[in-house]
């Protein structure tokens, strides 16, 4: 019974994992590299789960002051991500910018491609 | 609860799917998911940006970028098992480290008790401004907030660097020979 | 490159309530859900709608690039140039409480500026990136 109240209290904090795990196996395993922008990313949006979660209380409102309201979720976490957001969409286009680059100079945006026409292992 | 098994689900098409383009139109609706669970956790800003951000801006830089190269992904290679075993090994890491995290939604857990209480108690005597996330970003951390404008700019700065002067350059080349 | 009639139709009826919604957002921002980030990427959605359904060119007549270019650090400097405006009247840098003599007032318009610089910068980068990534595919 215990077990399974804490399964049900860390839940999110377990898709949280299970997403971010996921985005880590795809950077490693696919040779793609739009598919590892897009694994990078779902590793990013995982981090922000990991951060907004925590800062939710049960019972709380948004954090937009009102008399109406007593209880308002921590708005710290929520700054903090809002910015790595748009950030990241940024750095994301940068990164897909590269492999537009890397598509002309080799033709392929498959890693291991790229390393045989290197002349590589 | 749903919400967050849904993204699992679509997180799992994302890895195994091989079309580029199904795995870009997936994401979109990983990134809408994403919202509404923000709107769940009260981040009701963040939820606006990631719907606009993630589902919409980075859905059309990634198609812009498909149009460019091929949609095709080629088949997996041999790095798979270690890659499993990576990410399962990290991921019994992370569960194991999270165990100990208080439950989700209690009030009384740590990270309510340091800064979050002063600015909720001050945003409106102090600035005027009732959104208390516009209020921290814009003022009590602005200069947090200086800092990733300057990287957008930078990284803007950079995309057309990367995309247009070799463009140029490459059509001089051509114009040369 | 002719859309479809339908989505011409609707883009062109979708338009202004895109942009009347990025202001709101924007200058509700303070009592709202909103700010700067927000706002910048919906106008930016706004000019990437019309560069998908009527092309790059009527997309460009609209915000031209030499225009998005000039905004992309004219939103840095906007947001700076409140910080040191702050350091000129002798408060520290981004010290907001200058623009008034009431101080939360003062915090409430520096806010505003920093936040019009933000939607500056990101909506004209978002606007430069989908211009640098459609302009790639086309060779004249």
């Amino acid at each position: 019974m215990k077990a399974i109240q804490t399964f049900i209290d860390h839940y999110n904090y377990f898709i949280t994992i299970f997403l971010m795990v996921a985005g880590l196996y795809v950077v490693i395993a696919r040779g793609n590299m739009v598919k590892k922008l897009i694994g990078l990313s779902i590793f990013q949006t995982s981090v922000y789960l990991l951060y907004i979660a925590p800062g939710k209380i049960i019972g709380g409102t948004a954090p937009i002051i009102d008399p109406a309201f007593k209880v308002y979720s921590n708005p710290l976490p929520h700054v903090l991500i809002l910015t790595a957001i748009v950030v990241g969409v940024a750095t994301l286009a940068l990164g897909l910018a590269l492999v537009v680059r890397i598509n002309e100079a080799y033709g392929t945006i498959e890693e291991d491609e790229i390393f045989r026409q290197d002349g590589g292992k | 609860m749903i919400l967050l098994t849904l993204m699992a689900i679509v997180v799992i098409a994302i890895v195994t799917q091989r079309s580029l383009f199904g795995v870009v139109i997936l994401s979109g609706a990983y990134s809408f998911l994403m919202a509404s669970v923000l709107i769940v956790y009260d981040a009701v800003d963040v939820a606006m940006t990631e719907a606009s951000v993630g589902a919409g801006v980075s859905t059309v830089v990634l198609l812009g970028t498909l149009a460019l190269v091929k949609t095709r992904e080629a088949r997996a290679d041999a790095r798979q098992p270690l890659a499993l075993f990576v990410a399962l090994v990290v991921g019994a890491a992370l569960v194991w480290g999270t165990l100990q995290l208080p439950s989700f939604g209690t009030a009384d857990a740590v990270i309510h008790r340091h800064v979050a209480p002063y600015y909720l108690q001050n945003v409106v005597p102090q600035t005027n401004v009732p959104n208390v996330v516009t209020a921290v970003l814009a003022d009590y951390r602005g200069y947090d907030t200086l800092g990733e404008t300057t990287v957008i700019f930078t990284a803007g700065i950079g995309v057309m660097l990367l995309l247009r002067g070799a463009w140029r350059r490459a059509q001089r080349n051509r114009k040369d020979a | 490159m002719k859309a479809d009639l339908i989505l011409r139709i609707g883009t062109k009826l979708l338009l202004p309530f895109i942009l009347l919604f990025a202001l709101y957002v924007q200058f509700h921002g303070d009592y709202g859900a909103g700010g700067g980030f927000q706002a910048g990427v919906i106008s930016a959605g706004m000019v990437i709608l019309i560069g998908i359904t009527f092309g790059l060119e009527t997309a460009q007549r609209v915000a031209p690039k030499t225009l998005v270019e000039f905004m992309v650090p004219l939103g840095v400097l906007i947001y700076a140039g409140t910080g040191i405006a702050g350091m000129l009247a002798g408060k520290n840098f981004l010290d907001y409480s200058v623009f008034s003599s009431f101080a939360p007032k003062g915090r409430e318009r520096g806010i505003l500026f920093v936040e019009l610089g933000v939607l500056v910068t990101v909506s004209s980068t978002m606007i430069a990136l989908f211009y640098a990534f459609v302009e790639r595919g086309r060779p004249q």
